[in-house]
């Protein structure tokens, strides 16, 4: 395997904390708020590097650039889902932890 | 090959089973389409043991799928009128 | 490597187990039905699998995308029930023979399969012989436009149908949709459209090659559609009389049919092209259908007919 190829490893290897932790504070949080908080975050972070490193171990520029479009999109979306669940929670009456 | 035949049955016996056994009308309809799931696999891994691709049961999925949403969406829409005209969600 | 393919067949296997028994058996319908979106996903996954990309799109845009939107905002529309009584499954002594008897039949099924497992070579080598009269490269394209073109008029006569069922039940229930919440949904639907009608262009273009085509394309479509609608888009599909709807939802089945009739009247069979013009046909054939495919999903989703006059409404 040459060079890039270990470091795209390393880094979808990198990136799968992030998965992780996210999923253990989307589990362990104590309440809506927070919960999207870890895990908008770890898993936005996992996946951008998963990406980048699929990207790299695919050696071609049209792959890397499609997984890189894929990682934005998703950014997008999770952006707007997080913050209409919290606003819906909030509108709701559900009290931040806390509070 | 023999391993997503297993899951394909196990699919359909269990949403027969979801078919027959709910009360909510909805329930029902998500079980029909799990169950429908589970038929298009049976199809798609049976044509699998031949060899090459076969496109024919690909295209019977596909077409099958679009069958299915508009059934869903049929009944999906039956179900909401009769929750509003009935203020039931199960048949008699 | 290749020891992680079994385990990952397993992985997914027990995930689709578990999801499809939570949207079947859970006692909350709204975890029920998140479920089967999940569900609806990673069946894609196992599409991919098996070796079916052109089902994995329409999987994952219909089966998760617009079916999940359908249940969502039906279930918004039901008042919640009490989990108990909403969870309820009982079955009565004479759905057990009903139950049985398919487990018997699959039973019986499996063990013949495995007992002779089926050897003949399917129509995939059908397919790829007359594939070139076809004028397409993808098989399954050709299979749904050339070969087994009838079944495609008679879905899409299907889902014409549907809507038409839909929209005879009276008004749209959820043409006034809930208060945004966010400007974020309305802004992000904006950006996105463009997205949506690149890939379904693209998909559609692919079609003729490699997996795509009408179906994917058209599903993308129209979940683009229902995203517009669920973001307080005022669509310009209305229920009047007046205008081009009707004719658009029913373009793919009329041109379908017209394609049909002439080249019988020119002295060929029911749907069978000149085979120099064959490739064009399709063409023509898969622009048609996914335009209406789209509108029809979409008109679908509405659950009714659609107003004369959509209401404004924005983000409060």
């Amino acid at each position: 395997m040459s060079l890039v190829e270990w470091l795209g490893l390393l880094m979808v290897l990198f990136g799968l904390p992030f998965f992780f932790l996210g999923t253990v504070g989307l589990l362990r949080f104590p309440d809506v708020y927070t919960r999207l908080h870890a895990l908008a975050k770890g898993d936005n972070v996992g996946l951008g590097l998963v990406c980048l490193g699929l990207g790299l171990q695919s050696g071609s520029l049209a792959m890397t650039l499609k997984l890189l479009l894929i990682w934005i999109l998703m950014l997008i979306a999770s952006a707007t889902g997080v913050g209409l669940i919290a606003r819906t929670a909030l509108s709701r009456g559900v009290r931040p932890w806390g509070l | 090959m023999t391993f997503y035949l297993l899951l394909a049955t196990a699919l359909f016996l269990m949403a027969l089973y979801g078919v027959f056994a709910s009360r909510h009308l909805l329930r029902r309809i998500l079980a029909l389409n799990v169950m429908s799931t589970a038929v298009f696999l049976w199809l798609v891994t049976v044509a699998r043991a031949a060899p090459g691709l076969d496109p024919v049961p690909h295209a019977m999925v596909l077409t099958g799928i679009v069958v299915t949403v508009s059934t869903t969406a049929v009944a999906v829409v039956l179900v909401v009128r009769l929750r509003a005209s009935h203020r039931r969600h199960d048949l008699p | 490597m290749d020891a992680l393919v079994p385990l990952f067949d397993a992985l997914l296997g027990a995930l689709l187990l578990w999801l499809a028994w939570q949207s079947i058996f859970a006692a909350d319908l709204f975890r029920a039905v998140v479920s089967f979106m999940i569900f609806g996903l990673l069946m894609a996954l196992a599409w991919v699998r098996l070796e079916a990309p052109d089902i994995a799109l329409a999987e994952a845009a219909i089966g998760a995308g617009v079916t999940g939107a359908l249940l969502l905002s039906a279930l918004g529309r039901l008042p919640r029930e009490r989990y108990a009584e909403a969870a309820q499954h009982i079955l009565s002594h004479s759905y057990w023979l009903l139950f049985w008897a398919p487990v018997v039949l699959l039973a019986w099924f499996l063990w013949s399969l495995e007992a002779a497992p089926p050897s003949p070579p399917g129509l995939g080598e059908m397919v790829a012989i007359h594939q070139p009269a076809a004028g397409v490269d993808n098989p399954v394209t050709a299979v749904l436009l050339a070969f087994r073109a009838l079944d495609t008029l008679l879905e899409i006569g299907v889902l014409l149908l549907g809507s038409l069922a839909i929209w005879s039940l009276g008004p749209s229930p959820w043409s006034t949709g809930p208060a945004m919440p966010s400007p974020a949904l309305p802004a992000m639907a904006r950006a996105l459209f463009p997205a949506f009608v690149l890939v379904s262009v693209y998909l559609l273009w692919r079609g003729s090659h490699a997996p795509g085509g009408a179906f994917p394309a058209g599903a993308v479509m129209g979940a683009g559609g229902v995203l517009m609608l669920l973001a307080g888009a005022r669509p310009w599909l209305t229920g009047g009389e007046q205008g081009p709807w009707r004719w658009l939802l029913t373009l793919g089945l009329g041109t379908m049919l017209v394609v049909a009739s002439v080249t019988q009247f020119a002295g060929y069979v029911f749907f069978q092209y000149p085979s120099d013009w064959s490739g064009r046909l399709i063409t023509l054939l898969e622009l048609a259908a996914g335009l209406s495919i789209a509108l029809l999903l979409f008109a679908l989703y509405l659950g009714g007919q659609p107003p004369v006059r959509w209401r404004d409404r924005g983000w409060q």
